[in-house]
């Protein structure tokens, strides 16, 4: 196996600077855009600023963000709204997500930033019990529905065991939350926006390494895009690919390189993971009668699994080859081998073809 | 590795430097000749009397105090500018300025005692025995690491001397340090574990949970604030100070001339001696009865607050809480330290506080240049030949930089090993099923 990897590795050391390289990348961009080009922090910062300029009961705060957070995507909001609607909290997630909860339920719109999504399980708790629960087992008296959670996910290159998890499959498995996840600056004003106004509490996660790398028109002005709509990014005929956030940079390219042998892709970006556009899921596949999913977050149980099962029920006399996943491996995020680990270009590309001439 | 209190040994393996300086001093003649010396500012207790300010030391203590903060500022430095040559990959977290807290409290304790830290770990590694190129063949990512490369700069460890770790998770360490010390009082030996943490880490709920059980169950932890100031970006407490209630009716009195600063300054004396009136009478009162441990849980909220730079005062406290949590259970020390570098290699530790700050704490307070006036000021060593002892330990971290990148990579396959214990024969994949297919060794 040892030389297995090697082999495997030495191809993925060399295409590792290659993936990842949204930008130029034409049919992701979002299309019919006149705004400026700017990045993905940007455009979180942003929508920051609308929702709080456009709703006088909207609140932003987190750790480090009255300095403009680690990542900078609130940057000047403390200077603009005053240090009592944007403010820093102590170093407390499980605290953050409940006060959170608790000042959503009074009617206005917490927006809570965790500072990496790998420290958003000391608030695991009161995301899963107290924000998904609160409206059910309370018969609509209460609900924390003006709650949301921002949390940067995602590997960076060498981010390690603890900058680098994708946590969203956790949160998938809870009714009562809402979990999106962008792909690029306008998508992410759009669905930030989008899940600021939603009246449900929302679990945010945005692509860490895409914050400074993408770049795209973003219109100035205020705008939603809609929630658990799934959107067509790429047409084709010989198979599904389905992701999210900075994983479709990476099925983008596989998909060029796949067309250059002469198999059309249809490229799917999920956006909202639950509730999830099944529909939209299940036209393309029976259309192209093929699937694969694919997210960095290890195979096993992932929100793939979720997405194979359900198209399998829809779709099964359509199929003609079994679901392909391409993930992250069954191991705790490395420090070493970070490429071994993701789910790469060409790992995509050999199981597009395997799956093709099943 | 000797397990025994480390007085006389340095990090520094050719000692021969070190003693043959010593050997042309008054003192060579005996290396135990006693020294006192105090502490440079007082202890302040938390429900209980405060060790005192004066400590007797030796001069080969001094000298190994010096030489071995040394060896670590130097490592810091070194790996500060590894990582700028990227040859250091992940996050990586600098103690240079806080290393008094870790010799310290070495001098104080045993490798018998078990220590628990966060992610900026490196040079407790190092106080623990932990080589310099076990470091940074573990910064580097490669087999020779004291993680076989698998941890990096995060996540330092050293079984055989009760080094628990390197940590990630902000606080998540301090309930597994009362964990340790629950084993060790099931053993009866005397042992204790400092778990370390810091002033961002304080707030996390889990400290207060863990803080609780040890109170509960009375168990030899010492919980070990290291307040550097600094949490990531600067959230400190001082903004709390600057809001202080009293402060804010003070400048108001003054303002409009209701009293003077004296006047003032009277009534905290005279509130001072009520209460102090107050806990005399109180310390009559009974203890209360035993059922009611649980009711009350912050029965035992003992604290001392140390000047974490010098390394004296660091030692006196880690010996009293010793002695302190052996007795009576969990104690709280409070470093008053402070980072040179940002908080982590992704910040340059400039935006949220000035030069001047930061040379500051380097001309009053560092905690290598205290053990420097000392020993000069008791004519241990002339200024040369502590240069000579720099000089060293340059030379040193550099060969031990020049063998760990001699160190290979670990093998591909251990991206599966350690995953579940060996032989459980589990299995994992890579991306097609098929190619990557190993069962876990
Ligand atoms: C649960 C959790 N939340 C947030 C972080 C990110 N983070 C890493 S270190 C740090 C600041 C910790 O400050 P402090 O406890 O004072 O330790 P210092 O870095 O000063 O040694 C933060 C917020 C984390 N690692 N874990
Ligand atoms: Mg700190």
């Amino acid at each position: 196996m040892a030389t297995n990897l090697k082999k495997l590795g030495s191809i993925l050391t060399k295409q590792a600077s290659l993936v990842r390289r949204l930008s130029s990348s034409p049919s992701l961009a979002s299309d019919g855009a006149n705004g400026k080009s700017i990045n993905l922090y940007t455009a979180i910062n942003q929508a920051l600023q609308i929702a709080l300029d456009s709703d006088p009961r909207s609140y932003v705060f987190g750790e480090d963000v009255g300095f403009g957070g680690v990542f900078r995507c609130t940057t000047g909001l403390a200077d603009q709204f005053g240090k009592h609607r944007v403010f820093n909290t102590p170093l407390c997630e499980q605290g953050i997500v409940g006060f959170g909860i608790g000042l959503a339920a009074m009617g206005n719109r917490a927006i809570a930033e965790i500072q990496f999504a790998d420290y958003i399980f000391p608030a695991f708790d009161q995301i899963v019990n107290e924000a998904a629960k609160f409206r059910y087992r309370s018969g609509n008296e209460f609900n924390c529905g003006g709650l949301t959670v921002r949390a940067p996910y995602g590997a960076v290159g060498h981010g390690g065991h603890y900058h680098s998890q994708s946590p969203e499959a956790f949160f998938c498995h809870v009714p009562g939350i809402k979990v999106v996840i962008p792909r690029s600056p306008k998508e992410a004003k759009g669905l930030l926006l989008a899940s600021i106004r939603d009246p449900n509490p929302v679990v945010f996660f945005e692509p860490k390494w895409l914050y400074r790398l993408a770049v795209e028109e973003v219109p100035e002005g205020d705008y939603t895009l809609p929630l658990s709509q799934a959107e067509v990014i790429r047409e084709g005929s010989d198979i599904t690919l389905v992701g999210w956030g900075a994983q479709l940079a990476v099925m983008e390219q596989a998909c060029i390189d796949a067309e250059k042998e002469g198999i059309s892709c249809e490229l799917i970006d999920l956006r909202t993971l639950i509730p999830w556009d099944k529909e939209t899921v299940e036209a393309s596949v029976r259309k192209t009668g093929r699937l694969l999913i694919s997210h960095e977050a290890p195979v096993t149980g992932g929100f793939g699994a979720e997405i194979s099962a359900s198209i399998v029920e829809r779709c099964f006399l359509r199929l003609e080859a079994p679901v392909a996943r391409v993930c992250g491996l069954d191991t705790p995020f490395p420090l070493v081998f970070e490429p071994f680990y993701m789910p790469t270009k060409n790992k995509i590309l050999d199981a597009i073809k395997d799956t093709v001439n099943f | 590795m000797s397990l025994t209190r480390r007085t006389t040994t340095s990090l520094l393996k050719p000692l021969t430097t070190t003693t043959s300086l010593l050997t042309r001093r008054p003192y060579s003649t005996d290396n135990s000749t006693p020294i006192t010396v105090e502490t440079s500012v007082p202890f302040t207790g938390h429900n209980c009397d405060p060790p005192s300010r004066s400590i007797t030391t030796t001069p080969s203590e001094l000298m190994t105090f010096f030489t071995d903060m040394s060896l670590m500022r130097r490592m810091e430095i070194a790996a500060d500018s590894l990582y700028k040559s990227k040859l250091i990959r992940g996050f990586c977290h600098l103690y240079d300025g806080q290393e008094a807290v870790c010799i310290g409290m070495e001098s104080a304790i045993t490798k018998k005692d078990c220590i628990i830290t966060a992610y900026r770990d490196h040079c407790i590694f190092l106080g623990r025995g932990g080589s310099l190129l076990e470091s940074f063949a573990e910064l580097m990512g490669r087999q020779d690491g004291c993680s076989r490369g698998k941890g990096g700069s995060m996540h330092f460890y050293k079984k055989d001397a009760g080094f628990y770790g390197g940590h990630g998770i902000v606080g998540a360490q301090v309930p597994l340090g009362c964990g340790l010390a629950f084993a060790q009082k099931y053993k009866k030996d005397e042992s204790v574990t400092f778990a370390m943490y810091g002033d961002g880490a304080a707030n996390q709920g889990q400290l207060f949970e863990a803080l609780n059980m040890a109170a509960l169950w009375d168990l030899p932890a010492i919980l070990v604030c290291e307040n550097n100031h600094f949490i990531v970006e600067g959230v400190e407490f001082v903004d709390v100070r600057e809001r202080d209630p009293i402060e804010r009716i003070r400048k108001l009195i003054l303002a409009h001339d209701l009293a003077t600063e004296k006047e003032l300054k009277d009534i905290e004396k005279q509130a001072r001696k009520q209460v102090d009136e107050a806990i005399a009478k109180a310390k009559e009162s009974p203890m209360p009865d035993e059922s009611e441990l649980f009711t009350n849980v912050y029965r035992k909220g003992y604290g001392v607050e140390v000047d974490g730079m010098d390394a004296f005062a660091v030692k006196q406290a880690c010996k009293f809480a010793k002695e302190h949590a052996l007795k009576n259970g969990p104690i709280i020390l409070e470093m008053d330290t402070y980072r040179y570098h940002g908080h982590s290699m992704s910040d340059p530790g400039s935006t949220y506080r000035t030069r001047d700050e930061i040379s500051g704490v380097r001309q009053e307070r560092d905690p290598i240049e205290r053990i420097r006036k000392l020993i000069l000021a008791h004519d241990l060593a002339t200024e040369k030949e502590l240069k000579d002892i720099e000089k060293l330990a340059r030379k040193q971290v550099d060969e031990a930089i020049a063998k760990a990148k001699e160190s290979p990579m670990p093998d591909e396959s251990e991206l599966f090993t350690n995953v579940y214990r060996k032989g459980y024969g589990v299995e994992s994949f890579g991306a097609d099923r098929k190619e990557l297919r190993a069962t876990l060794p």
